[in-house]
């Protein structure tokens, strides 16, 4: 290994060792500090500098959270968004990327330039929410599902991945009277768990997080993913007021810690998640960007 | 021919599309499946792309929601007309590049120290531990890495300028002020993605060839000469494509991330083009003029890209396509 053991080398050692450790723990800080002022009372998010441990935790903010219908119903509505809208992403995404891996696909060239276009050229914001429109899709989570049901870079890894299967398991497979729903069944999907899970967290996350489209074709507030009530709640500063009723009718809901809590249950399942994702988002990158 | 991205390697069996039509109709049945297979996917491309892309004539009409695409009147090139003309359009054309400008000059370099820093760490434990970390951000969502913006630097109550406040006895209003705002979205870049950038570097020193370290060691070089002489040239490839790519999308300056950032008092340097085809289109219904707007941008963008992947060609002998 390279390895020259001077002085100067030892003492860029030490300095690279506390400088990443600096920048790793600034990166996390203002979470963690989240995470604990969700926690803390109002009064001490307001009087107390920073804080990772607070003096006096509390989960009120979490039970009035937890209690407010219109905030577990955005809970639930991103739910079934990301969940609706992953199968959405698999079902479009495999189907097109196996049929296009076939080299014997006629018309086969056209269909995929046809795709790389679209990944250089399109039609921008307003025409693309005319057409939900006039297909009467607002107001539907199937305007979040369908303009974005296949990413085209996605579209690409998946088919070389296909592409790169050994035909001879397949062709076996037909030999020994297998239909070719069966073929695909049987020997394609098993073999591609891997690269399945992996798209299904690239774009289950991507709908987790996304609040624009929601923003655009969603009108009625009762349909709002977390995030976009999260906006509401910090950006504009509105209240989940409405709810209050269900609290003493004198409750003053924490405002502060009711931010912080926010953030941090609009985070938690990323979080959660995130052992898993860094694993298969390091491998989804490498057979994406290291193939030349 | 050279591999890339897009295609995949090798492509054989295209060229004999010229056999007979009943031939074809044989393959048609025999492969019925393949076909079924595509069909959802080939429409989506057709309806969700494609058709937009032919909603750009509204950008030439006096779009009309009642009258719809047929019956609406052309105006030729009106809406390019009033976008030139517009007093907005100087703002927006300064904002714009500069937002891009910025993040070339100061994010882009840092992933690349990031990179070569988080390389010279031979604990590996600790190697993992600094990445798990300045990978986090990445995967929240901007309106998670806004709302956290907010609360840090909120004058009333965020914890920065309470310790700003303790410390010298004034606030920073970083939000509101328009001097404030571009330093803050480069930070917020850096914050996010910085870590995540990362990746392609370290993957591309990786690849590095241990062999030449061992042959300057002999020779003697230092660290320092060995980082200059080998580490450095052999990511340089990667750097200057990710550059030029980059170069192409001088226009994109990440819609979420100054929608969000942006607010009526810093309105003069957040405004972008992206923000205010939303502005002018969404919220203001004048549909034709945005997509003028739109179009514009899209255009410029695909000139960018094509003289980008030009170059990148020329240069580095790799290309997007």
């Amino acid at each position: 290994m390279r390895q020259n053991k001077t002085v100067a080398s030892t003492i860029f050692d030490v300095f690279n060792h506390i400088f990443l450790g600096i920048w790793a723990i600034i990166t996390v800080l203002p979470f963690l500090y989240v995470l604990a002022a969700s926690f803390a009372p109002d009064s001490e998010i307001k009087t107390r500098t920073f804080f990772i441990i607070p003096h006096n935790p509390t989960l009120l903010t979490y039970k009035f959270i937890f209690a407010s219908n219109y905030f577990l119903r955005s809970m639930l509505n991103s739910v079934i968004i990301t969940v609706g809208g992953t199968l959405v992403n698999l079902f479009f995404t495999f189907t097109m990327a196996y049929a296009l891996s076939k080299k014997h696909f006629i018309g086969r060239s056209i269909v995929l330039n046809g795709v790389i276009f679209t990944m250089l050229f399109g039609g921008g914001m307003i025409p693309t929410y005319l057409l939900v429109k006039s297909l009467g899709l607002l107001n539907s989570y199937w305007a979040l599902w369908l303009p974005g049901a296949i990413s085209p870079f996605n579209f690409f890894v998946v088919k070389n991945f296909f592409q790169e299967m050994p035909q001879d398991l397949e062709d076996a497979a037909r030999i020994d009277g297998c239909t070719e729903a069966q073929v695909l069944w049987k020997i394609i999907l098993p073999l591609s768990k891997p690269i399945i899970a992996t798209f299904a967290l690239f774009y289950g996350v991507g709908h987790w997080n996304s609040w624009f489209g929601a923003l655009l074709y969603i009108n009625d507030a009762e349909k709002w993913p977390v995030q976009l009530i999260l906006r509401q709640i910090v950006m504009l500063s509105t209240t989940l007021a409405s709810d209050l009723t269900q609290f003493d009718p004198n409750f003053q809901p924490p405002q502060e810690s009711l931010k912080m809590a926010i953030i941090v249950v609009a985070t938690l399942p990323i979080m959660l998640l995130y052992p898993w994702l860094q694993k298969y988002f390091i491998k989804g990158m490498f057979i994406g960007s290291l193939k030349e | 021919m050279k591999n890339n991205i897009i295609n995949g390697p090798k492509k054989k069996g295209e060229n004999d599309l010229m056999t007979a039509t009943t031939s074809i109709w044989k393959r048609l049945k025999k492969d019925k499946w393949l076909y079924i297979l595509a069909l959802p996917g080939i429409l989506y491309f057709i309806i969700f792309r494609y058709i937009p892309m032919f909603g750009i004539v509204v950008a030439f009409q006096d779009f009309n929601p009642f009258l719809g695409f047929w019956k609406s009147p052309w105006v030729g090139f009106e809406h390019f007309k009033t976008l030139f003309t517009d007093p907005d359009f100087p703002m927006l054309f300064r904002n714009t590049l500069l937002i891009s400008f910025y993040n070339i000059l100061f994010y882009f370099p840092v992933p690349i120290i990031l990179a070569l820093l988080i390389n010279e760490v031979r604990n590996q434990v600790y190697k993992r531990i600094v990445q798990t970390c300045v990978y986090v951000p990445h995967f929240v969502s901007m309106v998670v890495i806004a709302s956290i913006t907010y609360v840090l630097l909120s004058s009333e109550t965020g914890v920065i300028n309470n310790i700003l406040y303790s410390l010298t006895g004034k606030k920073i209003e970083f939000l509101t002020d328009p001097r404030w705002f571009r330093p803050l979205i480069i930070i917020q870049s850096i914050w996010k993605e910085a870590g995540w950038g990362t990746i392609i570097f370290l993957a591309a020193l990786s690849n590095v060839d241990p062999t030449l370290y061992e042959a300057a060691i002999v020779d003697g070089a230092t660290r320092w000469q060995q980082t200059w002489h080998i580490t450095i040239p052999s990511i340089m490839s990667t750097v200057i494509i990710l550059f030029i790519l980059r170069l192409g999308h001088l226009l994109d300056t990440g819609f979420e991330q100054i929608f969000l950032m942006k607010n009526p008092i810093n309105r003069s340097v957040a405004e972008v083009f992206d923000t205010y085809v939303y502005q002018v289109g969404v919220t203001q219904g004048a549909y034709s003029y945005s997509t003028a707007v739109g179009l514009f941008k899209s255009v410029v963008g695909l000139i960018l890209i094509q003289v980008s992947n030009y170059l990148s060609k020329k240069f580095t002998e790799t290309s997007l396509f």
